[in-house]
């Protein structure tokens, strides 16, 4: 069943044409890769699926809603969930807290103006920080973590509310290959209630977690399918395995 | 490793708490203060004006300290809701406290209201500019316009304001009005202390660290800001209507950039972001101009050394006053509960 579907979407910044025509689908409980050279328009599409920009032409729906205009905050609602190519916790605040922050997001406000629900959601913060290997470290401040941790404790915080779908840009960067392995590990259980679409240049690593696959070039989709297939296509080692 | 051995371990890292220190000897320090100065009935007034500026800083303090809103107009939703219980006493011959303080304190919130709705929840995310720019605008444009308007006493602005009442008893300048200043202060204090170590504090400490991560949570994080905002217009506007009864005189003045400016001096200067820094910095700040006052050559440059004062605070010690006592790890602290008893502790 489609959870995602991305019709011919463009983007252009200025007289840079980043996107043309972009389409992909991604179904319920698959891990998607979208893979492709530097630039060529990656995490631009995941953006515009995200809302951190809006899409100049296309459609994007989500569970059954058009949301190609719609708000950061209203696609979060929907199930939406994205962790940052740059790592984007907030350091300032204690790797406990940030994980409530994501847990609390859909309380309402006077419900947290009477710190109504942090009893309960104690449970849950734990659990999250525990199944991310963080709870040894719950009441240091999340700046402190190294920086494997940090991606560890942004994928965790974009899961805390259990998304429908879970946008992920380049998560290994930065990593040794160590942490990229226990990065898998720590993604492949999330298949029983999420999916994942994820932008990622170890392409080892894509290869082993994901079902399906699709390659932009120049903003356009190149190929799209079940990852081996696309692995296979020449039109990929063409466009892509020759850069890379 | 279960969670309350997490806890408790980590719980010994926890930085030595000087706050609470602080609040309690200011709490002290202003329960004593005009019992020692009963003497000198002038010094009571200033200590009276000080609390009153002290919720005017609080009300800035939640802007800025909290929420990363520089508002540069909180004088507006002070000295309007001044003017509004001023003309009620003359109008209508009315200053019952239950009716004209919650009356300022609306005012307040609907004017902030209105300006929140303009400058944070337009389709853009505004810029800290242009909320700096829109706020002082507000402020600049509201002092010109009363200045010229001869219903509110134009340049002269509104004097023999009808005393505060409560039944039959008249607040006049003194001990009275000094101990229910303090009690709008410390209601005020403890309100906003409980709101911003609430769970809703740390979504504006989110806020003021990332605010588009905020928003890929689902938190709308501009309509957190416009709470907080109107929040504290409503506090300014309580201030006003205090400010306004206890000089009985409001002017054009008292809505303008200048004291707008006096709020983000008093709240840089004692220390954003704890709460209990922008009174220490509003009594340090009024105290020192009271004592300098006397000398003409200070008299002459105070707005200069003010504005030299702001500059070296903001250049050398941006944490302010406090942040020479309280730590960095300590002013961020914890939100909603204590974890101890999230696990049946309580």
């Amino acid at each position: 069943m489609t959870l995602l579907s991305v019709q011919d979407v463009g983007k252009v910044f200025g007289t840079l044409r980043a996107l043309d025509g972009a389409s992909l689908t991604v179904d319920t409980r698959s891990f998607h890769g979208l893979i492709g050279p530097n630039g060529s328009g990656k995490s631009t599409l995941l953006k515009a699926i995200a809302g951190a920009h809006f899409a100049t032409s296309g459609r994007i729906s989500f569970d059954g809603h058009d949301i190609t205009t719609a708000p950061p905050y209203e696609r979060a609602r929907l199930g939406m969930s994205l962790k940052f190519q740059i790592t984007a916790i907030l350091p300032q605040l204690s790797v406990y807290d940030n994980i409530l922050l994501g847990l609390q997001a859909g309380n309402p406000v006077w419900s947290l103006g009477m710190s109504k629900t942090r009893r309960g959601l104690h449970a849950e913060v734990m659990q999250a920080l525990e199944r991310f290997r963080l709870a040894q470290r719950a009441d240091d401040l999340a700046g402190e973590l190294s920086h494997g941790q940090q991606q560890w404790l942004e994928i965790a915080m974009a899961l805390a509310r259990n998304p429908k779908i879970l946008l992920l840009d380049e998560p290994t960067a930065g990593m040794s290959p160590q942490e990229r392995r226990a990065t898998g590990e720590l993604l492949a259980p999330i298949r029983e209630h999420c999916s994942l679409l994820i932008v990622e240049h170890d392409l080892d690593f894509i290869k082993d977690i994901c079902d399906a696959l699709t390659v932009l070039d120049q903003g356009k989709v190149v190929a799209s399918g079940p990852t081996a297939a696309v692995q296979e296509d020449p039109r990929v080692k063409e466009a892509y395995l020759s850069h890379a | 490793m279960t969670a309350s051995a997490t806890t408790a371990a980590a719980g010994s890292t926890r930085p030595r708490r000087v706050l609470p220190v602080v609040e309690i000897l200011t709490l002290a320090v202003m329960l004593i203060t005009p019992f020692a100065l009963d003497s000198r009935p002038e010094l009571v007034t200033l200590a009276t004006n000080i609390l009153i500026l002290s919720i005017l800083a609080l009300s800035f303090e939640l802007c800025w300290g909290y929420s990363g809103i520089m508002s540069f107009g909180q004088a507006l939703f002070f000295g309007v809701p001044g003017y509004v219980i001023a003309l009620v006493g003359r109008d209508m011959e009315f200053s019952h406290l239950w009716g004209t303080l919650p009356l300022a304190m609306l005012v307040g919130l609907v004017l902030s209201t209105v300006f929140a709705a303009f400058l944070l929840l337009g389709r853009r995310t505004p810029t800290p500019i242009f909320i700096a720019l829109g706020t002082l605008t507000g402020s600049y444009a509201a002092e010109r316009l009363v200045s010229g308007w001869q219903y509110v006493g134009a340049g002269n602005g509104l004097s023999s304001i009808k005393l505060l009442q409560a039944g039959e008893y008249e607040f006049v300048e003194g001990m009275a009005f000094y101990f229910l200043a303090l009690g709008c202060l410390l209601a005020v204090y403890l309100v906003s202390r409980f709101l911003m170590r609430s769970q809703l504090g740390l979504v504006l400490a989110g806020v003021r660290q990332n605010e588009e991560r905020l928003a890929f949570f689902g938190y709308r994080v501009q309509f957190y800001k416009a709470i907080v905002f109107a929040f504290s217009g409503m506090i300014a506007g309580l201030a006003g209507a205090l400010y306004a009864y206890h000089q009985g005189f409001i002017g054009p003045g008292n809505m303008g950039p200048g004291l707008s400016t006096m709020a983000v001096i008093y709240c840089l200067f004692g220390g954003a972001g704890t709460l209990v820094g922008p009174i220490i910095g509003a009594a340090s700040i009024e105290a020192l101009s009271y004592v300098l006052a006397d000398i003409d050559l200070v008299k002459r440059f105070w707005p200069v050394i003010l504005g030299l004062v702001l500059l070296l605070v903001v250049t050398f010690q941006p944490s302010g006053l406090l942040g020479l006592v309280v730590s960095a790890r300590e002013r961020i602290g914890s939100y909603g509960w204590k974890r101890g008893r999230d696990q049946g502790g309580d």
